[in-house]
């Protein structure tokens, strides 16, 4: 079984570019437009890992991961934040909250496809997507 | 003792001490006879009686003979040199004493003069070396000020209780309230004043509390910093700075205070210029890059998913080039409006460009007579680079080696050509460079000519005169009022100027009650005022204040207020003639309850001095009902302390006392012309109570009390 992937990140061209990045390398894919729905669909479809944008409409991505971060059954889910904001003070804050890494945009399809690969080998057996 | 009857005794008992002299003699020698000698001696002598009393006649004037030889030739003339002598130690060095008398008289005469001439070559002496010092002193004093009043910074010097030993005028102004109306605006920097009034205290103490830390840590020369806000609402950077007393305490501080608020708006601007651009950029590249990226790795995807990175490419590196542009005119128009102008001469702005030119590859400035007296607001940079540009671009294009300058006034402005020979540039050139960016060489700056003329208030085209070859650019730019150069402060050596007062320091043991207070360290808001008529109880209002203060025993006549109140009802006919102040002076002017406020900051920590103040006091009183402001501190009255002074004397008006003494009276019966008189007759009266022994607060107060006035008035 691929492991799943949540994107959630309002910004449409960005989000048609990551899915079909995660497609293609294999992550069985969901796409959430803003936090509250990022939350639901971590609810249901219980992502293995979540790229989860920070500037994002009804709930930004810090209160996402600190929401995530409170659920001891979602500890294990990975999270990767997506960012335009750079500032040493963010990214801080980022991981901080519970996110295992921070990613400032604009970002390299294969070094976040790398990261990702690392995150998800860490936990349980490695799986090759 | 008169002198007659002195001599008489003298002579007297001379002349009673020979006879008696001669008698025990006579009687030795009697003694000694057989009784039968002494029998024909007596006999003898009863016969030769009258003789005998001549004899004795002629020894009493013998006896006032000498004893008036004696007196001339050595009681007076030591008495003379006696009282000559104290006079040239004391009332006049210059006095030598010269008597008649004997040679010994004239000898001792000669040695006090000489033990005179060497203590008044020492007092001369001793007097140049004090003066000396004193003028260094003054010199240095005078020199810290000029020295203050030169700076851009404001300055303020505060003993360990707060209150300014000295200030600048930078510092006065940056606290001075600038409120709409006729309402006085009094800054609260003054000599003697507490620093609280304007900075927060909790502020200052905190940053005490540091520096001590720092002090006890043994750091070296401990500074803190703090932001306040001015009297205009803008940023005032503080810089605290301790001096210490000899004993390592803080003795008080010196705080250096600077305007911010522009440099702190431009610093925030661009911070956030940045900061937009950055996050502005970062998505759409985002966007694009990983759509590229996905183009480039899966070389096998379907035409149509083809199409939608390609498209998503497209829209997105647009709106990239879009936020740049928008940021990059945010930036230029940041730049535009932090463009600093200054006041320059002409002259100079051409000079410096001139030698810009110069140092261009294959270009060469000249340039031609400029009037030394025009003056222009610019920013000097931007034009520099204005002119750099054109030279550069003409230099390229049309092969120009030789840029020249040339000006003249056309009525406001200062029409500033940059002159060539040879080709003629074409109007649409000037049209085009004028929008560029300007770069010269390696330098750039997104502003272009135009931004730099619109920020200036400028214009600028292009002219040619065909037959004599000669090309320019007409730079239309605003004439600037010449700089005066600032006043240089002349403080005459003999007076202190009132901008600073170290003897303050002096003061910082206020915390001995104000009673027991010396009458020469107090602080004191002379006032006066001129009122509608004479009966408060009538209805009678204040119509004008004026108020002057002393600290240290000085008149500070920088340190003034002077504000016409609108009375809001008419004015008696009789104080018109007095005061010559009339309703339609008054009106627009604010009301008391206005005023009162503002006045009472002025007073602040100071003891209140007027002339008959019971009647001023009054009229303030009245104030304070509608108002709630409270003139709680002491208060002294010209009118009794002169009564004090001079117990003896009935007139103790205002021009009685300033004729007594010697204080000239100008601008009577205006308010603040009325309390400058008080005030100066005041710090007559400090020395003359201090003579009867009066040299507190609670003394002078208690000596008020039980003067003749006080009964009659109370």
């Amino acid at each position: 079984m691929s492991k799943k992937v949540l994107i959630a990140d309002d910004e449409p061209n960005i989000v048609t570019s990551l899915e079909y990045l995660m497609t293609k390398s294999g992550y069985e894919v969901e796409v959430a437009r803003n936090g509250d729905e990022a939350l639901a669909l971590v609810e249901s479809f219980m992502p293995d890992l979540v790229l989860l944008d920070v500037m994002m409409p009804r709930r930004s991505g810090y209160a996402v991961c600190q929401k995530m971060r409170e659920r001891p059954e979602w500890r294990h889910i990975k999270i990767v934040m997506l960012s335009a904001k750079g500032r040493e003070a963010e990214v801080s804050k980022g991981l901080s909250l519970g996110a295992d890494a921070y990613v400032t945009k604009p970002f390299s399809n294969r070094e976040l496809i790398a990261r990702i690969g690392a995150l998800l080998a860490e936990n349980g057996s490695p799986q090759a997507p | 003792m008169k002198a007659g009857h002195k001599f008489t005794l003298w002579l007297g008992a001379f002349f009673g001490a020979v006879v008696a002299l001669i008698a025990a003699v006579a009687g030795l020698v009697a003694a000694g006879l057989a009784p039968e000698e002494q029998r024909v001696l007596w006999q003898v002598l009863e016969e030769r009686a009258q003789l005998l009393a001549f004899v004795a006649l002629i020894l009493f004037f013998a006896c006032g003979f000498i004893l008036r030889w004696l007196t001339a030739r050595f009681v007076t003339p030591l008495r003379a040199l006696a009282e000559q002598a104290r006079i040239a130690s004391s009332a006049n060095i210059e006095h030598r004493v010269a008597v008649e008398g004997g040679p010994e008289t004239a000898e001792l005469a000669a040695a006090i003069n000489r033990l005179g001439d060497a203590h008044r070559a020492q007092h001369l002496d001793m007097g140049t070396r004090i003066a000396e010092s004193n003028a260094r002193l003054e010199e240095e004093r005078n020199r810290l000020a000029a020295l203050m009043s030169e700076l851009s910074e404001g300055v303020l010097l505060c003993n360990s209780e707060g209150r300014i030993l000295l200030y600048n005028e930078h510092a006065r102004a940056l606290f001075t309230p600038t409120g709409p109306g006729p309402i006085s605006q009094q800054s609260p920097v003054g000599l003697g004043r507490s620093v609280f009034a304007f900075l927060d205290r909790d502020q200052v103490t905190h940053a005490l509390d540091k520096i001590q830390y720092g002090l006890d840590r043994e750091r070296e020369a401990p500074v803190t910093r703090f932001l306040t806000t001015g009297a205009a609402g803008g940023l005032v950077r503080v810089r605290l700075a301790p001096f210490l007393s000899a004993e390592g305490r803080i003795g008080g501080m010196v705080l250096t205070l600077e305007d911010v608020t522009a440099a702190f708006g431009q610093e925030a601007q661009r911070r956030s210029l940045l900061q937009a651009l950055a996050t502005g950029v970062r998505q759409p590249a985002a966007n694009v890059r990983a759509a590229a990226e996905n183009l480039f790795s899966f070389p096998e995807m379907k035409d149509e998913e083809r199409a939608r990175f390609t498209e998503i490419i497209a829209t997105e590196s647009r709106g990239l080039s879009e936020t740049i542009d928008e940021a990059l005119r945010a930036y230029a128009d940041a730049l535009k409006a932090g463009l600093s102008l200054e006041e320059m001469r002409l002259i100079d702005l051409l000079g410096v460009a001139g030698r810009r030119i110069d140092a261009l590859p294959g270009l060469s400035a000249r340039q031609e007579t400029i009037d030394e007296s025009l003056w222009i607001k610019v920013d000097s940079y931007a034009f520099m680079q204005v002119f750099a540009f054109l030279a550069e671009r003409l230099r390229d294009e049309y092969g120009v080696r030789e840029i020249g300058f040339r000006a003249a006034v056309n009525g406001g402005f200062i029409e500033l050509d940059l002159t060539w020979s040879g080709a003629s540039a074409t109007v649409d050139a000037l049209a085009g460079w004028e929008t560029l960016p300007l770069q010269v060489g390696t330098e750039h700056t997104p502003l272009a000519i135009r931004d730099v003329l619109e920020r200036h208030g400028g214009e600028v085209w292009h002219q040619s005169n065909a037959p004599s070859q000669a090309s320019w650019f007409r730079f239309l730019i605003p004439l600037a009022e010449p700089v005066v150069p600032r006043q240089r402060r002349r403080i005459p050596m003999a007076s202190r100027p009132e901008y600073y007062d170290f003897d303050l320091f002096k003061n910082a043991d206020a915390a001995k009650g104000l009673a027991g207070q010396r009458l020469t360290e107090l602080s004191y808001t002379v006032f006066d005022t001129e009122t509608t008529g004479v009966e408060p109880s009538a209805g009678d209002k204040i119509i004008s204040i004026g108020a002057v203060r002393i600290v240290n025993g000085r008149l500070l006549k920088q340190e003034i207020y002077e504000q016409l109140v609108d009375p809001r009802r008419s004015v008696s006919k009789e104080s018109v003639r007095i005061h010559g102040i009339k309703a339609r002076d008054l009106a627009g002017q604010p009301t008391l309850p206005e005023v009162l406020p503002a006045f009472h900051r002025f007073c602040e920590d100071t003891v209140l001095v007027a002339h008959n103040a019971a009647f001023d006091m009054r009229f303030l009183e009245l104030g304070e009902a509608e108002t709630g402001v409270r003139f709680t501190q002491p208060v002294l009255d010209t009118l009794l302390l002169s009564a004090v002074v001079h117990r003896n004397l009935q007139d103790h008006s205002l021009e009685a006392i300033a004729e007594r003494l010697g204080v000239p009276v100008i601008g009577r019966h205006t308010a603040l012309g009325d309390a400058m008189v008080t005030s100066e007759i005041f710090l007559k009266l400090v020395a003359l109570l201090a003579e009867r022994g009066i040299a507190t607060l609670g003394q002078a107060l208690d000596a008020s009390r039980e003067t003749y006035y006080v009964r009659l008035q109370y």
